[in-house]
């Protein structure tokens, strides 16, 4: 409810605000447009890896701000990848990570304080801000550089109205199950590549006496999310992605008869006596088991198989070996037939832009290039970063999860959607959906569930 | 504790003239009594032990088994405290110290503001007074965070916010907060002060004092215990403050106090929130001190407030 108060506060707030902003606006004289290149010779000029930045001109002493959600320890690597740029243009990029960065971003270009640059990490996001009229257009370098490394997929996350905003960025692969290949090994169970094959194997494992799947889904106020990427999976891979885009962009309703038989395919694993919750408890307590200790039991051999996106890899503990040999890997979620090629679920930033000034329209040029995504490789070498970027050199990614992540995305039969919670209206995706798949994990009926989501729906 | 028994020994000659004190304090230290507030104790207590117990556990241990199997189970640590100090790309003493340097002038500008405002409302008669005085009273109502955006703007039009203006950004934070202060600082303030009996002040007057001196002379030395529970309460709400300080600070990690370093402890994806018990504790000594060390005026200030004479 608090929130919710806030929320209307802050609308009305805005409201008077914008009005105060339109009337101020009247009395200033209008510098925009045209302001494309600074004068001067760029720092860069002469050297090869700078070809792309030199025609900003130079931008010494210029300021560039970067506010994103990522905080230490993960937001080293990407201030090391902006080395390149910054001595090539001269200009400063300064970095702010909050993890209140959804909140405040609003806040801040609300009240005229947005910063030059922002790693949006939601569509929905990105077209609630471009809705405020503050975003400024990717220029055409990003445009070329889009079109050129980046799926159409990729491209079509990045807009809104078919316009170019916001060049993708970083990436994750929801589509995983993590494993423990000792545990594989040692039993001489088979990694599964079709979802039968993968039923198959579970009944396997429960008839030795092990629980063959774990998961948590709490997650604070965001609990429910994990599941909600269960049955993104699965409706992706039973009815294809074109119903996945209908149903993500309510052209059908939320609970069709296509997404209630995919989430009962969802409840044959998560509510499944038999299959969950291995190490934890019963299938309550995937509904209280925090989503970063969810594949925890794995390492005891309680468990065998977690699904949890790429980025699940830094939360087993420091020592764990992450590889195809060692304590714990992970394979891909296997497709239910033939027909729909290879579904990817993920997710990802994109960089919008809230200035045209020539330092940050060069900055977000470097960005959407593949020598920066190569450079960010690089410069993370404890892993736990990948992009769609189809120039990224896989060598470059230092873990084999990146590395295999960076396969999926690469591949071209890949069929890749964005996960749809992040594209849906916050009601629902950063709501009732989440707080339904908690009540459905804990007795509530499929059809209940998907009736009261459809309900939510503004 | 050798200055508990003078204190006793006073406790005690009140309690010969009161029966009613007396009944009350055998009642309270009986041993049905005394058990019940040791249990409470306790129970209250175990949260923060736990905490405390689990701040010295390796993170498997944490997150695989509860603290209270911490004596056979997983052994100890100090990981989680160098992490903390040492963990991030900032040192986390530069937060800290942009903590004192938020915290002290928030709490000594409302204070010194408050105090004059509160003097005059109680003391001096001017037109319009008592509206203005509900006019403040009911601004208590308003919810910080209704006003955010607006006075964002408003900072932001007058460009004093960023790193670049005055105060180094610290500006934006100081004010908010002083504003946030102030209703209720000069409410309580006025009440205490208004309590402080009639005569006196017209004695002062008939002495030839004038408002300056009263203030300064009768009302200051009078007024220490209020400023003191008054500068407490604000001290631990703008210290623990995250919202104002993420808002009007930008984000900004120059000006960011030590609640946002805390606020990104567990990482990205929350999978450090082991860390948190270490850092729980890392932010909560400045506190401790400050108040174990005001604690009397603590407790005096809200008695005073409370009863007459």
């Amino acid at each position: 409810m608090r929130t919710r108060n806030t929320r209307r506060g802050m609308a009305v707030a805005a409201t008077l605000v914008s009005a105060g902003l339109v009337l101020a606006g009247c009395g200033g004289s209008d510098s925009e447009g045209g302001s494309d290149k600074a004068g001067g010779t760029s720092p860069g000029e002469g050297k090869a890896e700078c070809a792309q930045l030199t025609q900003f001109g130079d931008l010494s002493g210029k300021d560039v701000t970067v506010y994103t959600s990522i905080v230490a320890p993960e937001d080293k690597p990407h201030i090391d990848s902006w080395k390149v740029f910054e001595d090539c243009t001269g200009a400063d990029v300064k970095y702010e990570g909050s993890k209140e960065f959804e909140t405040q971003l609003q806040v801040r270009v609300q009240s005229g304080n947005p910063p030059d640059i922002a790693y949006i990490p939601q569509p929905g996001l990105l077209q609630t801000l471009v809705g405020t009229g503050k975003v400024v257009e990717a220029p055409s370098t990003v445009s070329d550089n889009v079109d050129k490394w980046f799926g159409e997929d990729w491209r079509s996350y990045g807009s809104v109205d078919g316009k170019l905003y916001a060049a993708p960025l970083g990436a994750n692969v929801k589509s995983f199950v993590w494993y423990s290949p000792k545990m594989f090994a040692d039993n001489g169970w088979e990694i599964p590549t079709t979802w039968d094959d993968m039923l198959a194997l579970s009944d396997k494992i429960a008839a030795t006496g092990i629980k063959p799947w774990c998961a948590g889904i709490e997650s604070g106020e965001a609990t429910g999310w994990p599941a909600t990427d269960w049955l993104e999976d699965v409706l992706l891979r039973s009815v294809g992605p074109d119903v996945y885009d209908q149903w993500v962009a309510h052209e059908i309703p939320f609970n069709d008869p296509q997404v209630v038989e995919s989430l009962d395919n969802v409840g044959a694993i998560l509510k499944n006596d038999k299959y969950v919750n291995g190490g934890i408890g019963d299938v309550s307590s995937i509904a209280t088991t925090a989503f970063q200790d969810g594949g925890l039991p794995i390492l005891d051999g309680k468990c065998a198989l977690h699904r949890q996106a790429s980025f699940y890899a830094a939360n087993w503990p420091e020592g764990t070996d992450v590889s195809e040999n060692g304590d714990v890997f992970a394979f891909y979620l296997p497709p239910m037939g033939d027909e729909f090629g290879s579904p990817v679920l993920g997710g990802g930033e994109f960089v919008a832009a809230f200035s045209d000034a020539p330092e940050v329209q060069a900055f977000q040029t470097y960005l959407s290039s593949d020598q920066w995504a190569n450079e960010k490789a690089k410069a993370t070498p404890n892993g736990g970063w990948v992009s769609a970027n189809t120039g990224l050199d896989i060598a470059n990614l230092a873990s084999p999860v990146d590395q295999l992540s960076g396969e999926i995305l690469q591949n071209p039969d890949a069929v890749f959607r964005f996960d749809g919670s992040d594209m849906m209206p916050g009601a629902v995706g950063a709501g009732s959906f989440w707080k339904e798949m908690t009540n459905w994990i804990t007795g509530e009926s499929t059809q209940d569930a998907l009736d009261n989501i459809e309900k939510s729906w503004p | 504790m050798t200055t508990a028994i003078p204190d006793e020994k006073g406790v005690e000659a009140v309690v010969a003239q009161e029966p009613v004190t007396a009944t009350a304090k055998r009642a309270l230290s009986s041993p049905w009594a005394s058990l019940a507030a040791i249990v409470i104790a306790v129970l209250w207590t175990i949260p923060t032990f736990g905490l405390l117990v689990t701040s010295f556990r390796p993170e498997s241990a944490i997150t695989t088994s509860g603290w209270w199997t911490a004596a056979w189970n997983g052994g100890w640590t100090l990981d989680n405290y160098d992490q903390v100090l040492n963990g991030s790309d900032t040192n986390l003493g530069t937060y800290f110290i942009n903590s004192m340097v938020i915290t002290i002038p928030s709490v000594l500008i409302p204070i010194s503001i408050a105090v004059m405002a509160a003097y005059a409302f109680a003391w001096m008669k001017f037109p319009g007074r008592d509206f203005l005085f509900v006019a403040i009273f009911a601004l208590q109502i308003v919810p910080i965070q209704v006003t955010m955006i607006p006075l964002l703007t408003l900072y932001n039009k007058a460009g004093v916010t960023g790193p670049d203006s005055f105060g180094g950004g610290f500006y934006t934070i100081w004010l908010s907060h002083s504003i946030f202060a102030l209703p209720l600082a000069i409410y309580l303030l006025h009440n205490f002060m208004s309590q402080i009996p009639g005569e006196l002040i017209e004695s002062a007057r008939v002495d030839g004092a004038a408002h300056v001196q009263i203030f300064t002379r009768i009302m200051l030395p009078l007024m220490a215990p209020a400023i003191a529970a008054f500068g407490i309460f604000q001290f631990l709400w703008v210290w623990n403050d995250l919202l104002v300080a993420l808002v009007f600070g930008g984000g900004s990690l120059e000006v960011s106090p030590l609640t946002v370093r805390l606020a990104e402890l567990s990482g990205t994806r929350g999978n450090d929130w082991f860390l948190l018990s270490a850092g729980a504790f890392v932010s909560l000594i400045v506190p401790l001190i400050v108040f174990l060390s005001l604690q009397r005026y603590f407790v005096r200030g809200l008695l005073a407030g409370s009863v007459k004479g």
